[in-house]
């Protein structure tokens, strides 16, 4: 096709014959209007929809911030704590860089978790969503893997024994678990290696991978349409225009929605950084202050709150409660034979994996540290079954039979006191709980596909719920 | 699909072992950079022996080495620590370290003791709990106290799951560490003097 320019009158602004120029070339302004300026949006979002562009904002403050805080930082053994000291104490405003970026890394888990909590509730990754879901599961993945790697860069004692900890999980795989272990840290223990290679991924790899996830997430997004709280397919309804009857183009109505999210949340983050940075231990661990000493662990180590619900599983799994598992996985068996229209081909997988579990957990059989690694794995990797898991006939949480709601509360008790665990020592009566709050969160995701389905539903209207003002 | 062009079986060919070399190359590659994450040369050269004098260790002391990025402990036990290794017989949960963490017990050390004959009281071991690698602490006074049991005979507790040791690093029975700690190869140089990482039959 040959090369078109459109012509502007001669006495057109400037500006407009720049664009001009650009739009010939690069589709700038097809993209903001798919992207943005022209993406219809329902009208009907609430305030569990500032989520999305927040995560975005402090994506940004993180790799703004994590840019001059690589101007300072030496990723060397020997000088990585004080080169965090030197930023602290001796760089101009270095403190309020480092302040920024800790408590950005907090504040990016506390707003993925409701984001991640709005689409469980309005079943935003039901048909036709289930990949801007699964992009957004591995974005999650990524920010854990972010937050990991990042951690162990300051060289304090929680650093240095949170690595040792976690990398020696996976020295519980049969065979090839110390090997891989030696190979992930590059020496016989956390070391200088160690150190570089986490710099490396925590500054260049997972950064990439992540901002390419965020552009798939929202293409999808934006191809699909977002859904919203009354789970209405919005595009089903179209006026003259060929634009969803219960949209609004995101700019400027969602750009202005959007600032205001963000000035409410800068007043609150900028609390944090000014007034309590270390957030009483939890956003900066105390024992994180103390240069990292290969010799001495610390009489306390918790991983950052952000981990600890999937920790907990970790630690709930002791030798007694796998006779609990081995139960479950049966009974698990049994009711995918008896209650689901699978084929019988899945089904025999189903029966098959079942069996080779209960066998593994057997005393003779693989010891309860793998099985707790394999939970802890199982834990995460559960969400992204989430769009096939859940078989209700509505999306969104408002019409669904009450009882549901109920499910969800005890779910986000269940998740949330297995976070509170997960930061407190280990004692007796703790480790039953968690092993109780252990089977309620599985539960929740393994008996989905039944109970989601179950109960009366309320009749979902054609129009979104909306009240002007 | 009738007007397609007939395929040039030899260009197909050519094609087909251009990328066949191709992903040679690439495969290599990939292998290069996998192969960077092994510890280095000068990683491995760190592993070397070292020599602790222990002449001014008193019974129920405890010195700690360092030897491959590790804490090695070197306790020397007291007549009383020795003789509560027969209480703790029953209770751990592999007298006789038959599964060994990342290094079987030298076939020079006695089962109970876990130490040499001529030394049995000095107890060498590396100080990592087989659980998740934390570093056990010293728990050696006997009898009731937080976290450890009535019976206590004194031992070691494991500070991030609760793990427990006894005074030659035996795990017992029912705790998360399902094994118990490494003994590493070592030797007497002079009744003071003793080398970790290395005996009578070389290096470790």
């Amino acid at each position: 096709m040959a090369f078109v320019e459109k012509k502007l009158p001669a006495d057109a602004p400037a500006l407009d014959k720049a664009l001009n120029w650009v739009d010939a070339r690069f589709p700038l302004t097809k993209l903001w209007n798919d992207q943005w300026g022209q993406y219809y949006a329902p009208k009907n979002f609430n305030f569990w929809y500032i989520f999305g562009s927040l995560a975005m904002l402090v994506l940004v403050i993180q790799i703004v911030t994590g840019i001059f805080l690589v101007m300072h930082y030496k990723p060397d053994a020997a000088m990585a704590f004080s080169s965090v000291e030197y930023i602290m104490r001796e760089v101009p405003w270095g403190w309020l860089v480092r302040y920024m970026h800790s408590t950005g890394a907090s504040a990016f888990f506390i707003i993925i978790y409701l984001h991640m909590a709005r689409a469980l509730m309005y079943g935003s990754y039901r048909k036709p969503r289930e990949l801007v879901w699964l992009f957004g599961f591995a974005i999650f993945l990524c920010l854990m893997a972010e937050a990991f790697f990042g951690y162990l860069l300051p060289w304090g004692q929680m650093s240095y024994w949170g690595a040792q900890v976690i990398v020696n999980l996976f020295g519980a795989i049969p065979f090839i678990g110390p090997d891989l272990s030696l190979w992930i840290r590059g020496d016989y223990v956390v070391s200088d290696a160690t150190l570089n290679r986490f710099f490396s991924f925590h500054v260049i790899a997972i950064p990439l991978v992540l901002l390419g996830l965020v552009a798939a997430h929202l293409i999808a997004l934006h191809e699909v349409g977002s859904n919203n709280p009354d789970g209405i397919e919005i595009k089903e309804n179209l006026d003259a225009n060929g634009h969803p009857v219960d949209g609004v183009p995101s700019h400027p109505y969602y750009t202005f929605h959007d600032i205001f999210g963000v000035t409410v949340f800068l007043v609150l983050f900028t609390a944090v950084v000014f007034f309590a940075p270390e957030m009483g231990g939890y956003f900066l661990e105390s024992n994180n202050f103390i240069p990292a000493d290969s010799l001495k662990t610390p009489l306390h180590i918790a991983p950052t709150w952000y981990f600890t619900p999937f920790y907990s599983i970790l630690r709930a799994t002791t030798s007694d409660f796998l006779y609990i598992v081995q139960a479950g996985i049966a009974a698990y068996v049994c009711l995918v034979y008896l209650k689901s229209s699978l084929p019988a081909l899945i089904k025999m997988a189903f029966a098959a994996a079942g069996l080779v579990m209960i066998v593994g957990m057997m005393p003779f059989g693989l010891d309860a540290k793998f099985w707790g690694v394999v939970l802890f794995g199982s834990s995460v990797m559960i969400l992204a079954g989430m769009p096939w898991l859940d078989q209700s006939p509505v999306k969104s949480i408002r019409y669904r039979p009450d009882w549901h709601k109920i499910v969800f509360i005890i779910f986000g008790i269940a998740f949330v006191t297995l976070g509170y665990l997960g930061v407190e020592p280990p004692s007796p009566v703790r480790n039953v709980i968690s092993q109780v709050c252990a089977v309620i969160y599985f539960a929740f995701f393994l008996l989905m596909p039944w109970w989601s389905a179950t109960g009366t539903f309320k009749p979902v209207p054609k129009r979104v719920t909306f009240k002007p003002h | 699909m009738g007007n397609e062009k007939q395929v040039d079986s030899g260009r197909r060919g050519l094609l087909v072992a251009t990328c066949a070399a191709g992903g040679v190359v690439g495969l290599s590659a990939t292998g290069a950079f996998v192969s960077t994450f092994q510890p280095s040369e000068r990683a491995k050269a760190a592993g070397a022996p070292v020599e602790v004098d222990i002449s001014s260790l008193k019974p129920g002391d405890m010195t700690t080495a360092e030897w491959r990025g590790k804490p090695v402990w070197i306790l020397k036990r007291t007549p009383e620590m020795m003789a509560s290794l027969n209480a703790t017989q029953s209770e751990v949960a592999d007298p006789d370290s038959t599964k060994p963490y990342t290094m079987p017990l030298p076939d020079y050390c006695e089962k109970q003791s876990r130490s040499r004959k001529e030394h049995q009281d000095v107890l060498i071991a590396v100080g990592i709990c087989s659980h998740l690698g934390c570093s056990p602490s010293k728990k050696f006074t006997p009898g009731a106290q937080p976290s450890l049991p009535d019976n206590w005979a004194g031992g070691f507790l494991c500070p991030c799951h609760g793990s427990t040791f006894d005074l030659s690093g035996r795990v017992f029975k029912n705790k998360p560490a399902p094994q118990n700690l490494d003994v590493p190869r070592h030797m007497y140089l002079s009744d003071t003097k003793i080398v970790i990482g290395k005996d009578e039959k070389g290096e470790a």
